[in-house]
Formats: C-alpha cells, sequence, structure tokens
C-alpha cells in the first residue's frame, strides 16, 4: 500500500501513465478534504442505490391507485410522505422516479455539454468563416423557442423517454457552445498555447489538450446547475406528450400534475421538488468539487 | 392537517412569522360597483361574428350582445319564448314558417329592427359558410337558394324549408347564437371586399342585445357596456369586464380578495376549498359536454361485443366522480346530455372488475390485451384518463396513454388512426338531434366516405338501424313521441355501440356573496349577464 | 507557425476594414434569420398537428376542410409556400393568426411589450443581485457565505417556478396584500390603462408615465414586482454562479497578486481589477439569461395572468396556429440574434485579449 501512494505521489514520475494517474489521486485526495464536495457525493451516490433497489426499498407499489387513501398528508401511518391525487404512495413513487431521473440526467450530461464543448471550442479556436459557419448554426437554434423544436421532435422521432432526452439535448447544447467559444477567444492567444503551438501540436492536439480543459470548469459548473433544469424541463416534455407517460413515475411531472393542489393540499407538488432540489445541490456540490480538481488553474492550490 | 390557504406550506414558517401584523382585512380591494368583473378562460374566441363565433366563450358575449328571433329564458331552462318575434307559426306541410316581428325595437346604432334585417342576418350565415352555418344549412338553403327561401314579407319573415321537419328541431336551432340578427345597414356599412361585415364583425357588435362590445384584446379581456333602452329593460350592470385568467388558483386568490366578483375556471379542488368562506359562494349547473371513450371498430379486438362489454364494466365511474373529478363531472351513460329532450337519467354500468374479466375471457382474451389511448394533455383528462387506465388495467386491459395537443389527438381520431381514445363532445345546439346524428347516424361507413365530422363514422362505427332512427325522429312532428325515440335509441347505443359514455360536465361558478343573478346558461343556452347584480 | 501568427495583412484602409466588419455582420445576421425561418418553416409542416383542423372546428365537412385548405394556400408545394413566406416577411409582413384571426405583428406588437417588461425588471435585478452575491462567494470560498449563496441559487434552479409564483402570490397578494394578483394592473385601474391612456409603447409602467397617471404607474409597479422578481431569481441564482466561478478564476491571475503586492486596496483589486475582466465572459452570460427572458415564460405568465409572448406562443402551437408560431419565432429569433451580436460587440470594447 504505502508504495503505491509513494509512486503515486512521485514528485517526479517516469511515465506518462503514473503522471496521470498520479495526477489524478491528487485530485481525489484535494476532493476528499473538501467535506461538501463528498456530501454532494454520497447524495449521487444515494441517488444511484434508490435506483438501483427501487423495489427493495419502496414501501408501496407506485403505480397502484386506491381511491379511498387520495391525498392523505405526510406522516400519515404507512405514507411517510403522503398520497396524491390517486392515493398512491409519494415516497414510493419518488424511489421509483429516481430511476427515470437518473437516466435522463446521466443521458444529457454526456450529451449536451460535450457537442456544445466541441463546437464552441473548435469555432473559437479556428475563428474566420468555421467560426462564422458554426455560431450562426448555435445561433439558430440558440434563437429557437425550445417547445418548438421539442415538439418538431415527437413529429419526428415518436414520444419516448429516449426521445426526450434528444429533445432535452437538442434545445441545451447551444449555450455550452457560446460559453465555450467565448473561454476559448479568451486563451487562444495566451502565451502557454502559443508555446504549445510552436512545440508544432497541431489544431486537435491544442483544442483537446489546452483549450478544452480551460473551458471544463464552467461547462461542469453550468452543468451541475442545470441539472435540476433539466429534469424540470423533462417534466415540461412529458407534458407535450414527448416525455414519460403516466403512470409511470417521473419527479418533473410530478410536481406539474400536483400544481392543481398546491393551495390546499402542499406534499403532493413540493415532495417531489425537495427531491429534485436535494439531487441537484447534490449533483451541484459534487460538480464544485470535480472543478476544484478538473480546473488545471487551481490545480496545485 | 388541512393548512391554512394562506400559507400552504410548511416551508414558509418564516414568512409566515412576518405577517404577523399584518391585517389582511384591511387591504381588501373591491371592483367597481356598477362593473360585473369575470374571471374565465377566454383563449377559444376565434371571432364575435354571430355568423363564425362557435366556441364556448364568443357564442357568451353572442348572448349578451345579440337577440335572435326566438330565444330560451334563462329562469326557465328549456322554455321557448319570444326574442325579436312576437309570434310564430308552421304550416300544416311543416314547411313554411312565418315569423311576426316585434315593433318598436332598436339596435344599439339607433337603426330600427326590421323584418329585412332578420332575414339578410339568417341569409348571411348560409352565405359566408362559416363553421357554425352547417346548424341552417341543414335544413336545406344554399347560397344560391337562400334568398328564395328566407325572406322578409312587411313585418313578417317567411322561411321554407326543403322538407319537414319536427317543429321543435327547427326553433331550437333559431336559438343558437348563430341565428342572431345583425344590424344590416352597419354592418353592410363596414363591409371590406364582399365580406358581408365578417372582418367589422370580429371585433365590433352590431346587435340588440342588452350590452354593446367596447374592447377585445385577444386571449386577454373583453368589456361589455350597457346599451341603453334595452327593450327587456337595461341590465342591471352598467359595464362587464371579462379578464383571461388561466390559473385556477389565481382566480381563487382574486376571488378570495375581492379582485373579481366570479371565478368560472376553477378547479375542483380550488371550489371544494371556499367551502364554508363566508363571503364567496358556489352554484353548480351541468353543462352540456359529454365525455366518452371511443374503441376504433376497426381494431379487431375491440369490434368484439363482449371487449365493448368489458370496458363498459371496468370503469369506476362513481370513483371518478366522486374523488379525483369530484362536482366537476356527473355520470353520463347516454349519448345527451341532462337538459335534452329525450336525455336519460339510468346509469346501468358500474365498475365489476370480476365481470369484466368474465367479458374478456368469453372473448377470448382471458388475459387481457394491451391497446393505446389518446388523450388531450389538459389536466383534467389526464387525471380521467389515468384513472380509467387503471380500472382497466385491474380487469386485464391494459392501456398506454399517449397524451398529445388537442389537434394533435383529433387529427388521428378524424384519420381513424386511434385504438382508443378519451375524448368530449359539446352539443351544437340545443336539440337532441345534434348529438343523435353524430354518435348514431353514419350512412356510410367506408374509409372513402369521410364523413370526418361524424363521430360515428370516425370511430367506424356503423349504427345499423340507429341511422334510420335518427333521420326519423328529426322529423316527427309529436314532441313526447320523439323524446321517446332519442330515449329508446340511447339504450341501444349505451348497451351496443363503439362508444362508452361516461360523464357529463358540470360547471362550478364561484361568485361573491354580493353578486346575484348569473345564469351561467346550463346544457342549453350561454352565459347571461343582463340579470346580474351587485348589492 | 510563429507565435504572432493573427493579425491580418494591413487593410487598405480604416474605412473599407469598418465597412467590411459592417457587411459582415449584416450578413451574419441575414444568415442567421434565413436558417432561423427555414428551420422553422420546415418544423411548421412536419408537427403532426393539422392547421386547418384547428381552425374549422369539430364538426366541419371534408369539403370545408379542403376549402380551408385551399385558402391557406397549404395545398401548394413547399417550397412555394416558404418562397411566399419569405417574401412577405420581408415586407414585414408575418401573416394572420389563425386563432385570433388579426395580423400576427400585431399580435406580438400587443404581447411582446408585456414580455419585454417583465425580462428587463428580471434582469436588472439578477444583475444587481447576482453579481455582488457571486463576488461576494468567490472571495470567500468554501466559508458560509459562500455556501448560503450557493443554497439560494440552487433553490432558485431547483424551483418549479409555478411553485414559486403561487407560493409568491399566497403570500404577498393573498396575506399580505403588499402586491397586485395577476395581470398587469388591478380592475380599479384596468378600464383607465385601456381606454385614457394612450399606447405608445404597450409598456404600462412607460405608457402611464408619460400620460402622468401615477396611480396606475404605482398600480402596475405592484404587478409586475412580483412576477419580474420571480423571475428575476432564476437569472440571480445563474449570474451569481457564473460570477462565483469567473471571480475565483480571475482572483488566481498573477495581476491580481501583483496588485495585492503593491499594497492596491483588496476591495479595488476585486471590485475594481477583477471584475473589470469577469465583466467579458458575464457579458455573454447576462445576455443569455435576458434573451432566454425575452422568449417569455409560459408558466409564470400563465400563473400571473401576463399576456405575454410565452403565452402567445404556445397557445399558438398547441393549436397549430404556424403563422403565430413562426412569426413568434422570427421575433423571438431576431431578438436573440441581436442581444447575441450586442454581446460580441461589447467583449470588443471591454476585452482586450478578444482582439
Amino acid at each position: 500500500m504505502t508504495t503505491l501512494t509513494e509512486w503515486l505521489r512521485d514528485p517526479s514520475p517516469k511515465s506518462r501513465v503514473q503522471a496521470r494517474v498520479g495526477q489524478s489521486y491528487l485530485g481525489w485526495l484535494r476532493f476528499r478534504r473538501n467535506p461538501l464536495a463528498m456530501a454532494g457525493a454520497l447524495i449521487v451516490l444515494l441517488l444511484i442505490v434508490l435506483a438501483a433497489f427501487a423495489p427493495l426499498i419502496a414501501p408501496h407499489d407506485p403505480i397502484a391507485q386506491d381511491l379511498s387513501q387520495r391525498l392523505l398528508p405526510p406522516g400519515t401511518p404507512g405514507y411517510l410522505m403522503g398520497t396524491d391525487e390517486f392515493g398512491r404512495d409519494i415516497l414510493s413513487r419518488i424511489i421509483y422516479g429516481s430511476r427515470v431521473t437518473l437516466y435522463i440526467v446521466t443521458m444529457v450530461a454526456v450529451t449536451a455539454p460535450l457537442f456544445g464543448l466541441l463546437v464552441g471550442t473548435v469555432a473559437g479556436y479556428a475563428g474566420g468563416w468555421v467560426d462564422q459557419v458554426l455560431m450562426r448554426i448555435t445561433d439558430i437554434f440558440l434563437a429557437f423557442p425550445k417547445l418548438i423544436l421539442a415538439l418538431a421532435l415527437v413529429a419526428v422521432l415518436g414520444p419516448g423517454i429516449e426521445n426526450a432526452v434528444l429533445a432535452i439535448a437538442l434545445t441545451s447544447w447551444p449555450p455550452y457552445a457560446r460559453m465555450s467559444r467565448a473561454e476559448t477567444l479568451t486563451v487562444r492567444n495566451a502565451d502557454y498555447i502559443a508555446a504549445v503551438r510552436l512545440q508544432g501540436a497541431g489544431p486537435v492536439r491544442v483544442i483537446w489538450g489546452h483549450v478544452m480543459p480551460m473551458c471544463m470548469s464552467s461547462v461542469v459548473i453550468r452543468v451541475t446547475l442545470d441539472m435540476a433544469g433539466v429534469i424540470l424541463t423533462a417534466a415540461g416534455l412529458g407534458f407535450l406528450g414527448l416525455g414519460v407517460q403516466p403512470p409511470l413515475p417521473e419527479w418533473g411531472m410530478m410536481i406539474s400534475s400536483g400544481r392543481k393542489f398546491l393551495t390546499d393540499f402542499w406534499w403532493v407538488a413540493t415532495m417531489p421538488g425537495l427531491a429534485i432540489f436535494v439531487v441537484s445541490l447534490g449533483f451541484n456540490l459534487l460538480g464544485d468539487g470535480l472543478r476544484d480538481v478538473l480546473d488545471p488553474r487551481s490545480a496545485g492550490k | 392537517m388541512k393548512l391554512d390557504v394562506r400559507f400552504g406550506t410548511a416551508g414558509l414558517a418564516l414568512a409566515a412569522a412576518l405577517t404577523l401584523g399584518a391585517s389582511p382585512a384591511a387591504l381588501m380591494a373591491a371592483t367597481p360597483a356598477d362593473t360585473l368583473v369575470i374571471a374565465d378562460k377566454i383563449d377559444d374566441i376565434v371571432s364575435l361574428d354571430p355568423a363564425e363565433a362557435f366556441e364556448f366563450s364568443g357564442v357568451n358575449i353572442i348572448n349578451n350582445t345579440y337577440d335572435s328571433l326566438i330565444e330560451l329564458d334563462p329562469n326557465k331552462p328549456g322554455e321557448l319564448i319570444p326574442g325579436l318575434a312576437e309570434s310564430w307559426d308552421v304550416s300544416e306541410d311543416g314547411l313554411t314558417f312565418t315569423f311576426k316581428m316585434k315593433e318598436g325595437i332598436t339596435f344599439a346604432s339607433g337603426n330600427p329592427v326590421r323584418a329585412e334585417d332578420a332575414a339578410w342576418s339568417l341569409q348571411r350565415v348560409i352565405k359566408l359558410n362559416k363553421t357554425p352555418a352547417f346548424v341552417l344549412a341543414q335544413f336545406g338553403f344554399t347560397p344560391e337558394n337562400v334568398e328564395e327561401m328566407i325572406k322578409a314579407d312587411g313585418d313578417t319573415v317567411v322561411i321554407t324549408l326543403a322538407k319537414p321537419f319536427a317543429p321543435s328541431m327547427f326553433y331550437n336551432c333559431l336559438t343558437a347564437g348563430l341565428a342572431g340578427i345583425v344590424d344590416k345597414e352597419t354592418v353592410m356599412a363596414n363591409e371590406v371586399n364582399g365580406d358581408m361585415g365578417n372582418e367589422w364583425l370580429k371585433s365590433n357588435s352590431a346587435g340588440t342585445g342588452a350590452y354593446v362590445l367596447r374592447s377585445f384584446k385577444p386571449q386577454d379581456s373583453y368589456v361589455l357596456d350597457r346599451r341603453d333602452g334595452y327593450w327587456r329593460g337595461d341590465a342591471k350592470l352598467k359595464r362587464v369586464r371579462v379578464n383571461h385568467i388561466p390559473e385556477s388558483a389565481t382566480q381563487r386568490l382574486q376571488l378570495e380578495k375581492g379582485d373579481i366578483d366570479i371565478a368560472r375556471g376553477l378547479s375542483n379542488t380550488d371550489v371544494a376549498g371556499l367551502e364554508g368562506k363566508a363571503d364567496v359562494k358556489v352554484e353548480e349547473a351541468p353543462k352540456g359536454y359529454i365525455y366518452y371513450i371511443a374503441a376504433n371498430q376497426k381494431n379487431e379486438i375491440l369490434k368484439k361485443p363482449e371487449v365493448m362489454d368489458a370496458l363498459r364494466w371496468a370503469v369506476d365511474y362513481k370513483g371518478i366522480t366522486d374523488t379525483v373529478l369530484k362536482g366537476q363531472m356527473m355520470v353520463q351513460q347516454g349519448f345527451l346530455p341532462a337538459g335534452y329532450l329525450g336525455s336519460l337519467d339510468e346509469t346501468p354500468y358500474s365498475l365489476d372488475v370480476a365481470k369484466a374479466k368474465e367479458l374478456l375471457a368469453a372473448a377470448g382474451y382471458p388475459n387481457g390485451f394491451e391497446v393505446t389511448m389518446t388523450v388531450r394533455n389538459d389536466q383534467l383528462r389526464m387525471e380521467m384518463a389515468q384513472a380509467i387506465q387503471n380500472t382497466l388495467g385491474q380487469a386485464g386491459i391494459k392501456v398506454t396513454l399517449k397524451p398529445g395537443a388537442g389537434a394533435e389527438v383529433l387529427g388521428d381520431y378524424r384519420a381513424r388512426n386511434h385504438e382508443l381514445t378519451l375524448q368530449s363532445w359539446g352539443p351544437d345546439y340545443p336539440d337532441p338531434h345534434t348529438n343523435a346524428s353524430t354518435f348514431a347516424w353514419n350512412p356510410d361507413n367506408a374509409d372513402e366516405a369521410k364523413l370526418t365530422g361524424v363521430l360515428a363514422w370516425r370511430n367506424a362505427w356503423d349504427p345499423g338501424e340507429l341511422t334510420a332512427a335518427v333521420d326519423a325522429a328529426v322529423v316527427e312532428r309529436d314532441t313526447e313521441t320523439r323524446k321517446a325515440m332519442y330515449e329508446d335509441m340511447q339504450r341501444k347505443f349505451r348497451d351496443d355501440s363503439g362508444f362508452v359514455p361516461m360523464f357529463q360536465e358540470i360547471a362550478q361558478t364561484a361568485l361573491r356573496a354580493n353578486v346575484s343573478g348569473f345564469h351561467t346558461g346550463g346544457t342549453i343556452d350561454s352565459a347571461t349577464y343582463w340579470y346580474t347584480e351587485k348589492n | 507557425m510563429t507565435i504572432t501568427e493573427t493579425p491580418a495583412p494591413r487593410s487598405p484602409s480604416k474605412l473599407w476594414r469598418r465597412t467590411k466588419t459592417v457587411l459582415s455582420v449584416v450578413l451574419a445576421l441575414a444568415a442567421t434569420f434565413l436558417g432561423l425561418l427555414f428551420v422553422t418553416f420546415i418544423i411548421g409542416r412536419v408537427v403532426p398537428i393539422d392547421p386547418v383542423l384547428a381552425i374549422v372546428g369539430e364538426r366541419a365537412s371534408q369539403a370545408q376542410i379542403e376549402a380551408a385548405r385551399t385558402a391557406l394556400g397549404l395545398d401548394r408545394p413547399m417550397w412555394e409556400q416558404f418562397y411566399i413566406y419569405v417574401v412577405n416577411v420581408f415586407q414585414g409582413d408575418l401573416g394572420t393568426s389563425l386563432l385570433t384571426r388579426r395580423p400576427v405583428l400585431e399580435d406580438i406588437m400587443n404581447v411582446f411589450p408585456a414580455t419585454l417588461e417583465l425580462a428587463t425588471i428580471a434582469t436588472i435585478f439578477g444583475v444587481l443581485t447576482g453579481i455582488p452575491a457571486g463576488v461576494l462567494a468567490a472571495t470567500r470560498p468554501g466559508t458560509w457565505i459562500d455556501q448560503i449563496v450557493r443554497i439560494i441559487g440552487l433553490a432558485g434552479y431547483s424551483t418549479p417556478v409555478f411553485w414559486l409564483g403561487l407560493m409568491g402570490l399566497l403570500l404577498f397578494y393573498g396575506t399580505l396584500g403588499w402586491v397586485g394578483g395577476g395581470g398587469r394592473v388591478g380592475n380599479e385601474f384596468v378600464d383607465i390603462l385601456e381606454f385614457d391612456i394612450a399606447r405608445v409603447t404597450g409598456i404600462v409602467l412607460i405608457d402611464s408615465a408619460l400620460a402622468g397617471e401615477w396611480a396606475v404607474f404605482a398600480n402596475a409597479l405592484k404587478h409586475a414586482i412580483l412576477p419580474s422578481a420571480v423571475l428575476g431569481y432564476y437569472s440571480m441564482a445563474y449570474i451569481s454562479r457564473m460570477t462565483r466561478s469567473f471571480m475565483l478564476n480571475e482572483l488566481s491571475q498573477e495581476y491580481i497578486t501583483t496588485a495585492r503586492v503593491k499594497g492596491m486596496p483588496e476591495w479595488r483589486v476585486i471590485w475594481v481589477h477583477a471584475l473589470k475582466n469577469v465583466m467579458v465572459p458575464l457579458i455573454t452570460v447576462i445576455a443569455l439569461s435576458y434573451a432566454n427572458l425575452l422568449e417569455g415564460s409560459v408558466l409564470t405568465e400563465t400563473v400571473f395572468s401576463w399576456p405575454g409572448l410565452g403565452m402567445y406562443i404556445t397557445n399558438a402551437l398547441f393549436s397549430a396556429d404556424m403563422p403565430a408560431v413562426l412569426g413568434g419565432t422570427v421575433v423571438v429569433g431576431l431578438v436573440f440574434v441581436a442581444i447575441n451580436m450586442l454581446s460580441d460587440v461589447l467583449y470588443r470594447l471591454v476585452d482586450p485579449r478578444a482582439k
């Protein structure tokens, strides 16, 4: 163990691999020292556990209705978070809903920012007509009212969770592109980039190895911030008939259908709202922790 | 455990602490004393021309700005009363109707009301041929013959039908909004490109009604001002303002605060929440909308009679009207809404999962089957659909809901592409024929016939002998016999068709306690503002 | 490859260079705009809602439907429809809404000022609270101030807007009576606004001030404050997070250390030197959030009965009112493009590095 640690912490690594792994290890150490980031990681871990073991954890069937047990307040024996308008246990629905939520969030978080980052850095670094064309395309998508774009996708693809993910990804990549382009513009002419170029690095390597990492921190922050938005957007799509279809429990949709009851039965919409809050808090804390680790500028401090 | 409305959530405890000491009563707002302020959803309005308006909110305005020859009395449901005609008569052969005009009535412009105005207004409906024109056109009027068939003769209007109809049917159609009498001189003075004033009437009124249209802002509001010298006696309130307030909770707050006088778009939950408030009252009246499931009869499974019967026994009619849609829906298993000639109040079907399973087994589906149901994605329908999905599921019918925008779901239905679809239907004019002719009449069930306006055709259901029965009932001149005919065809329809009629909508109107004399119009008429007063 | 790769060969004259810049901006604008029109138009045609159905009503016969389709020109080939549409748009004619039966341009002129009013107040609110909060958090990372800013911001992000809106109405209108309850002015003032005050800008706060109707102005303010605070909360959450992140980066730069070493007061280092540089990326962030608000928020507008662009486009969309949807998209698109161009220009003015 000691030797492994020593190998990892070796200030003068003997190989590229050792350097990379060592860096990751140091990052992990930094990450671990940050209690908030750890809390975030715990929340996300909890979400994953909930999703994986939903049938074992949930006290009730999330779909079975019982109209005689509707709108029971939280704390009613057997219904920790109360019941909804069809007498379904809200806690069980939230636990099962974590599956859908996790799926949507993961898929969107993987696709949209990466695509936006790629477009933005290439545009910003290349400049000229490449920049013009890419940014015009970005502008077109950015300028689109999101709902219309989403509905167009229903038309072409048909409803379903996968298409919901696609629709959200398609409407959310442009801000990443614009943001990373802006960041790229500010670092493009920096001395260290010039130095890398002098060493003979091609544009691909410059962008991938030296520009993208500079943009990572703001992208990661935006992604973690967007998580809650993604969950809520998924709910909006459900409303269009594009997202998750009832009676499948999905947090965002639970919130929208609880809207009608907000005045008199606050828990119906508030409980899933709290779930979204906690999870996005988790992602956010995690994101901040990751940022400190990933951001080359703050490394070593 | 129901929290005080004002705080809603425990999370606002801090804010609640801040409110201690503030006295809500002192901050009470009030509407102007001579204005009636109504909150409603009015984004359905397309036109305010009587010949074109056909939506719920638009016809409400027509009802208060125009009069027709014959009218319905808001105080005596179902009874025909004189409007601009003082008397009317029908010839022995049932073909020629004569209406004698009242004297001394003027339009809001000051022009006298003449038989010529009346005849021209009805001709205009046919000539413009907008959406509601079919209501009159079904009597045989065409743009070519209408000047011959509807004529002014001195102070009478003489109308000749192409073939005899039940007179009550013709009279009922004349009470609909499209038969409102417009001021020919004023309207023609505003004609553009031969449109007979259609464009101008979209945002102006030219009638004899108690109110005139002051302003109309689409999807926002409209204002009606009282006209002096209304022939029935001046309206009680000087102005009526209707605001488009889409959110039920907002309407409720405004009503509780006294910022509006009437809330017409409350959810049943919000109505229940108003219970026990001293300064607010709730009035309930049935509306004409029927909610039903249509099962495409082109579908091999759904066309089996046992499967349709299983559907009928697998809906929790009572559970839904007692809980999820309490106060908003009542059980209705015929195709005519309560209040119509021949409507049934029998409800033979109720939830019986065991029976539904037996029927499915008899049909050859002991393990049930899978099916999709399209539904418009407003909250009310989605709630209804989920409750139905649940009990159908218990019987073994696994329903996948396909929510969509209104026109999308409708398009699917008209193209006969649905499997199951949850739909609603509102009558077009206050006569049983309006629903009978669409639910139980289908002369040609072939795809090529494209009778897309007929529900039975859309659902690919051949009503068999019922088509003839509908044709017979609409010309039956004896009202009692006619009534029995509709009752009979509804029973057949209910037990043996591709439809499952389930509910009839109820209008829940919440009013400030000082408001009286407001009529929603119930199942057959539109809202009446001119009797409304505030004390 | 040399270090100074970027500088272009010297242009013949300054004037020519300027003209070229202007030309390229105009060209870019036109390209974006046309692309936007084209994509919207295609979408309008693939959406599975038949616009004819939406207007002729349930009862219409097949013949009536065909007649309406011909009258709307929907039976012509797609490229012809697109050509006609583009020609009309460049003549300032966005067509007639199927739903309201009025010129789309007129409809949008009615609803857009309402959205503009809300979005502008909300953005001002978001900037005024978000930037200081973000700076504060960045200068004390990891402290309780940082955490509070984070939690408040996050709460803004994960709270559904209707939840916040309705709760705000319940408390500030229902219980306290501090603000107006939906609509742009109260029903006691709405007649004055509608019939007595000249409609100059369509923005109630400006029109009533111009007319000297201060009671209406005050009432309008009472009605605008809550919805714009709700919307502003969201932009505050975003702006404060981004400010914090940019600021953290900036504060680790060497020139900051140099300034500190030179003995410059800390407040000057943060609020003048660092913030000035942070403003560059922040402008994009603010512009994006403002442009997003200008698209109109359907839910906020619904909860507060605010007759804005979001509700208009959504209504139109659900009724397949394609002229209105296209018109709305064109306007939203124009606003977006304009704001982005503006932020690009501001960039160049503010940031010496991005030249």
